[in-house]
């Protein structure tokens, strides 16, 4: 039988095991990097400069993707970039989620002047512009990992807690809650044991686009060479790299980009399939 | 000497509108009261009051609400919260947002009876078993695995009131807990609270605004208007002789099932109109002192 709640389940497993396929195989790239890179990423080679990818002619085999300017291989680069990308979008994602989702449960819930203080907070937060705010950020702090997942926990912890706060306020007026309290029910209790349940698909669906933009956020900022030192490939390095010979030799660009285009989609389409297998009603 | 007592209660949105005006009413052990008025009169708000779930918005003037000869209003918050948890439940008006959706029937039952009482699993897995026997729940194994969403709405009304009696209390608060329903579950479901209610002697604050069903719960009767209580009766002098003529008026509202013919009869505005004027004679008093 198909019905349409059928449909909308397998639909979702798709968008699940898709995105998930690439986010596992990029995991284990990034594990893996150093046995699994075909070459050295740092290795140049001036000889081998500019070879183009395995279809096209006067490619080299062992350059799989070919080489940029440098002779440094491109698919080893890709590669060890995924490490980054990958350690970025989690720790900077958990801990952004962590703190906004925490403060945002807090003003939802217990209301008052909690509320007034964080939503107040969240307000002015959000009045600075966020890249401004994050190059100026890097310059303060450095350049470095820490420094990028600084700015992001710092930049984006709003985004969770302005959405969980309006979230929890929801569940808060439902008479489920009512009841718990007056079963003798603390007020901490009655938040983490009755509304955390009920806003985890929402946290969930949040934490996977945060990790995305962390992705994005990193690319942006070794794009204009704030990330780690140039020498490590990034993503947003080689895209940065790759635009000065655009012309010549299009695939430095356009392979990390295509990474960097799936990593991201599928970060965003993990979070809709686990929020259809968290939520029990959709389940 | 009465269970639940209250005097005297006011309670006012914060900075403004009273919401009650000095309510007193009691509620004796194994006694069941109803609490009707149109809405807006503040018959929810008496037992949100007791209960210590008033909207953070509201907040209590003067008074005080005496639950087993303990002031709920001069304990602290914690105590407050204890005593109120180890003898009240609520049968809330609204099945569909009553259980959690996140979680299964079994342990929305139970974890309260092990959590805050210190039951042993054991004893609250065998008290959920026995009490969606009492309420009439077939095949309670699937019902207690299952989540609040597969449910129909009288099932979870029954699951509700179950869990209501699940740790004995001597005093439930019933908000309108069958306006929510169908009028053939509606019977039933008031069939069954009666029911419980007597078998295990628990007394009752019954909120609802239907008269009909005041004569087939209750015993006592507190009518309201505007935050007041305008009568205290018991209920079978209530629709013998109702004595403040808004009672009458209010009872004379009601439908007559048998002579469909003769209309409706809203509260005719004279009536508003004395009763507004006794409410804004007793507020001129109320701010002499």
């Amino acid at each position: 039988m198909l019905d349409g709640r059928s449909m909308i389940r397998r639909r979702a497993g798709a968008r699940l095991w898709l995105s998930a396929l690439w986010l596992g195989l990029l995991c284990l790239a990034a594990i893996l990097a150093p046995w699994i890179a075909p070459k050295d990423p740092l290795a140049q080679d001036l000889f081998l400069g500019r070879l183009p990818p395995f279809w096209i002619s006067g490619s080299e085999p062992g350059y799989f993707l070919g080489t940029d300017s440098l002779g440094r291989d491109v698919l080893s680069r890709i590669i060890h970039g995924a490490r980054v990308a990958l350690l970025v979008a989690l720790v900077a994602g958990t801990i952004t989620c962590v703190v906004g989702a925490t403060l945002g449960l807090l003003a939802g819930f217990l209301r008052g002047w909690v509320d007034m203080v964080i939503s107040r907070f969240i307000d002015i937060w959000m009045a600075f512009p966020p890249v401004l705010f994050s190059i100026l950020l890097i310059a303060v702090l450095g350049p470095g990992l820490i420094s990028i997942i600084i700015a992001i926990v710092v930049i984006d912890w709003t985004r969770f807690a302005r959405v969980v706060r309006a979230e929890a306020m929801a569940q808060g007026a439902m008479d489920y809650v009512a009841s718990a309290r007056v079963a003798g029910r603390g007020r901490l209790g009655t938040m983490v044991r009755e509304i955390l349940p009920n806003v985890l698909p929402t946290i969930v669906v949040l934490l996977t686009l945060e990790m995305g933009i962390a992705v994005i956020v990193e690319a942006i900022l070794s794009f204009v060479n704030l990330s780690i030192s140039t020498d490590d490939p990034t993503w947003g390095g080689m895209i940065a790299e790759g635009r000065t010979s655009i012309h010549q030799a299009w695939w430095v660009l356009v392979f990390p980009l295509i990474t960097l285009f799936l990593t991201v989609l599928s970060f965003s389409q993990l979070g809709e399939g686990l929020k259809d297998r968290f939520d029990p009603v959709l389940r | 000497m009465s269970y639940l007592s209250i005097r005297n209660l006011s309670v006012r949105l914060k900075g403004g509108l009273p919401l009650l005006r000095r309510v007193s009413l009691d509620v004796a052990a194994g006694e069941v009261r109803g609490l009707v008025g149109e809405s807006g009169a503040g018959k929810s708000m008496i037992g949100k009051a007791v209960l210590g779930i008033l909207p953070p918005a509201a907040e209590i003037t003067e008074g005080e609400i005496l639950l087993d000869g303990a002031d709920l209003l001069r304990l602290s918050p914690a105590e407050r919260r204890r005593h109120i948890g180890a003898t009240c439940a609520l049968i809330p008006q609204d099945p569909l947002t009553a259980l959690n959706p996140s979680h299964r029937i079994g342990p929305q039952i139970t974890d309260r009876l092990v959590d805050i009482l210190g039951w042993t699993r054991a004893d609250a897995d065998a008290r959920a078993r026995a009490l969606l026997a009492e309420v009439q729940i077939p095949e309670p194994d699937r019902v207690l695995r299952a989540y609040p969403h597969e449910l129909s709405g009288g099932m979870r009304q029954r699951i509700l009131i179950a869990s209501a009696f699940a740790a004995e209390p001597k005093l439930i608060v019933a908000d309108e807990p069958t306006t929510a329903l169908d009028v053939t579950v509606q019977k039933q479901i008031l069939k069954l609270i009666a029911g419980m209610q007597a078998r295990h002697g628990t007394a009752l604050l019954f909120v609802t605004h239907d008269l009909g069903v005041v004569s087939k719960v209750c015993q006592q009767l507190s009518v309201l208007y505007s935050g007041m209580v305008v009568e205290d009766t018991p209920v079978r002098d209530f629709f013998a002789t109702p004595r403040h003529p808004y009672s009458a008026a209010l009872l004379a509202a009601t439908p007559k099932y048998t002579d469909p013919s003769a209309g409706l009869n809203p509260v005719p505005d004279a009536v508003i109109e004395a009763v507004r004027a006794e409410v804004a004679a007793f507020d001129r008093r109320a701010a002499h002192g």
